[in-house]
């Protein structure tokens, strides 16, 4: 059996007396695409920054590709190919496109700690963002500072700088956050795109999104998993259906 | 695909480390002064001792976003590592004196950034007081060494390269202020158009995004607060060898809060708001203080508030508007 891409094991955290992830045993698969959904507070967020080091747990245990990463603070992780987007948007307002992935370019090659040579040393950097912006139809805007972008723009740029960083694991936090759902779409045909072998950990309200995307569904609630399995297993689950009030939330045809 | 895009349009960043022909006037303002003004040079060593002290917090203010009440302390370490390097140790050599000037500043910015540059916001802002404070307070128990509160005697600095002594109309020591500030300017202004420069652009613009981007934000922050430490030192050395002369003062809130108006009011992050800000802080504090001290005070206070109601973005700011604007309608 190969190595899980990532795992948690008894993963806890508790913010004072609230306990909001509660002894989670999670698996990743390599080349997963994995849905987290469950409903609002139910800690999906907070199981985000506990894997990418953003958060410390209270116990428990965090493995990438097999090895105890725990105890890594967050750079340390992103250099091992974890990495994370964000509920809401948090770029470089005042900086261009180009240059907020650049920025995370240089991070990854390890440029930006170069101290005595100009950023325009390395035209490579450009180069890249440029091609990586055009792969996500953002070409356009390269030189467009993101407080000039539009919302549903920025969530692709979001995705972008996620990229830029060549993830092995990548945790998408509802990536569609935040945009008119008709607007979606150009999310959804990103998401599509993303290179096969990165194992893809999607949170996300949409169920249109979710079942689309997902080949498996973990659906979390008061920060323990209420249940796990494939889409169509999830949408059988009465359990499910009870956490989340109703059946609307399921896209039609799904489940029947 | 790729050549579709000018690199220095996309990242205008990138060309930032082109000259700009604008950059030429305050160096020829600064080098025109001996021959316009030749009786003015003390209060322009004084304006090229504050210009340094500015433009090492604007490293860490403007570009870091690293806020502080207690760059004093700094400036303060250097002046007291030269001061005491002559007066005890009888090692007068200006240049080298500047040198242990800027090494012991950056000792101490290295290891108080260490420990101040886990905190942000108000809780940095008391930290950094509390610490300048701190060592205030060294200084004046150490008054063997530094002379407490009486001042530190006894400097006294050899001529510059044994040719050019500190004349009492500071000739020299203008000169030679004006060619530590270019060099350090220059290497200033080389770090912020490094990639590791940007990094810090980044950090101030959102730390958030910058762990998730995988950077060591205090490994950064400490470096950049270490290498503007050791340029406060070099001011205050400068300063040192210049007055022959060190009290507490300079490592006090005063001196503090004047480097940091000195900073927002000449515009942050763009090196050259140390330039103009100085140059109007040191000229209107001598001129109105001559009138009367209070009404300098009451002036500092009003020329800031006026800068954070209307000018968040310092004259500079103002003076980049006003082109744009101009450029805009002459096309
Ligand atoms: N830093 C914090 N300090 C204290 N409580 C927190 C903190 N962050 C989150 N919480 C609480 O933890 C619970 C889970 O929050 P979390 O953001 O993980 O939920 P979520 O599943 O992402 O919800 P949503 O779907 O609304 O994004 C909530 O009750 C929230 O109020
Ligand atoms: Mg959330």
């Amino acid at each position: 059996m190969t190595a899980l891409a990532l795992e948690t094991r008894d993963l806890h955290n508790r913010f004072g007396g609230l306990e909001v992830v509660r002894n989670l045993n999670f698996n990743l698969a390599p080349g997963a695409r994995h849905a987290l959904i469950g409903p609002n507070g139910a800690g999906k967020t907070t199981f985000v920054n506990l894997v990418a080091g953003a958060l410390s747990p209270s116990h428990g245990a965090i493995l990438l590709h097999g090895r105890d990463i725990t105890g890594l603070v967050q750079a340390a992780r992103v250099k091992r190919g974890i990495v994370r987007t964000f509920q809401i948007s948090q770029l470089f307002r005042n900086l261009t496109v180009l240059e907020n992935v650049a920025l995370a370019i240089a991070e990854r090659d390890g440029i930006a700690r170069v101290l005595w040579r100009g950023l325009a040393a390395f035209p490579t950097i450009v180069d890249e963002a440029v091609a990586l912006l055009a792969g996500l139809d953002l070409a356009a805007d390269a030189t467009t500072a993101i407080r000039a972008l539009a919302y549903g723009r920025q969530r692709l740029v979001e995705i972008a700088i996620a990229l830029a960083l060549k993830p092995s694991v990548l945790l998408l936090d509802e990536p569609a956050a935040g945009i008119p759902s008709a607007e979606s779409h150009v999310i959804l045909a990103a998401l599509d795109r993303l290179p096969p072998a990165i194992a893809v950990l999607i949170i996300d309200h949409d169920m249109g999104v979710v079942f689309r995307f997902a080949r498996r569904i973990t659906v979390l609630v008061g920060g323990l998993t209420l249940a796990e399995g494939t889409p169509a297993e999830i949408a059988a689950d009465p359990r499910v259906r009870t956490a989340y009030l109703g059946e609307s939330i399921l896209p039609d045809g799904v489940g029947r | 695909m790729a050549s579709a895009i000018d690199p220095a349009a996309a990242v205008p960043r990138l060309g930032r480390a082109r000259w700009h022909w604008a950059e030429a006037l305050p160096w020829l303002a600064l080098a025109a002064v001996p021959f316009v003004f030749p009786g003015y040079l003390a209060l322009g060593c004084q304006v090229i001792v504050m210009i340094l002290f500015a433009l090492s917090l604007d490293l860490i203010l403007g570009y870091a976003g690293i806020i502080t009440l207690g760059h004093a302390a700094l400036f303060g370490t250097g002046a007291y590592a030269a001061g005491m390097l002559s007066a005890h140790l009888g090692w007068n050599e200006p240049i080298t004196g500047l040198l242990v000037a800027g090494a012991a500043a950056a000792a101490v910015g290295f290891v108080s950034g260490w420990f101040l540059l886990r905190y942000h916001g108000l809780a940095l802002l008391m930290l950094t007081l509390a610490t300048a404070i701190l060592l205030q307070e060294l200084a004046n128990t150490l008054a063997p060494y530094t002379g407490g509160y009486d001042g530190l005697l006894g400097i006294a600095i050899d001529p510059i390269f044994g040719r050019f002594a500190n004349d009492l109309f500071r000739q020299n020591y203008y000169v030679y202020g004006l060619i530590v500030l270019l060099a350090a300017f220059l290497i200033a202004r080389r770090v912020v158009a490094s990639p590791f420069g940007q990094s810090l652009v980044g950090i101030r613009e959102n730390v958030k995004r910058m762990h998730a981007i995988g950077a060591p934000v205090h490994g950064r922050l400490v470096a950049i607060y270490t290498i503007a430490a050791a340029m406060a030192g070099v001011a205050g050395g400068l300063f040192a060898q210049i007055h022959a002369f060190v009290t507490l003062q300079v490592m006090g809130f005063q001196l503090s809060g004047a480097v940091l108006i000195v900073v927002i009011l000449g515009g942050a992050g763009r090196l050259y708001g140390a330039f103009i800000g100085a140059a109007i802080y040191v000229i209107l504090e001598d001129q109105l203080a001559k009138l009367s001290p209070e009404f300098w005070e009451f002036g500092v206070g009003l020329v800031l508030v006026a800068t954070v109601l209307f000018a968040r973005r310092g004259l500079l700011g103002i003076a980049e508007d006003l082109t744009a604007r101009l450029r805009r309608r002459t096309p």
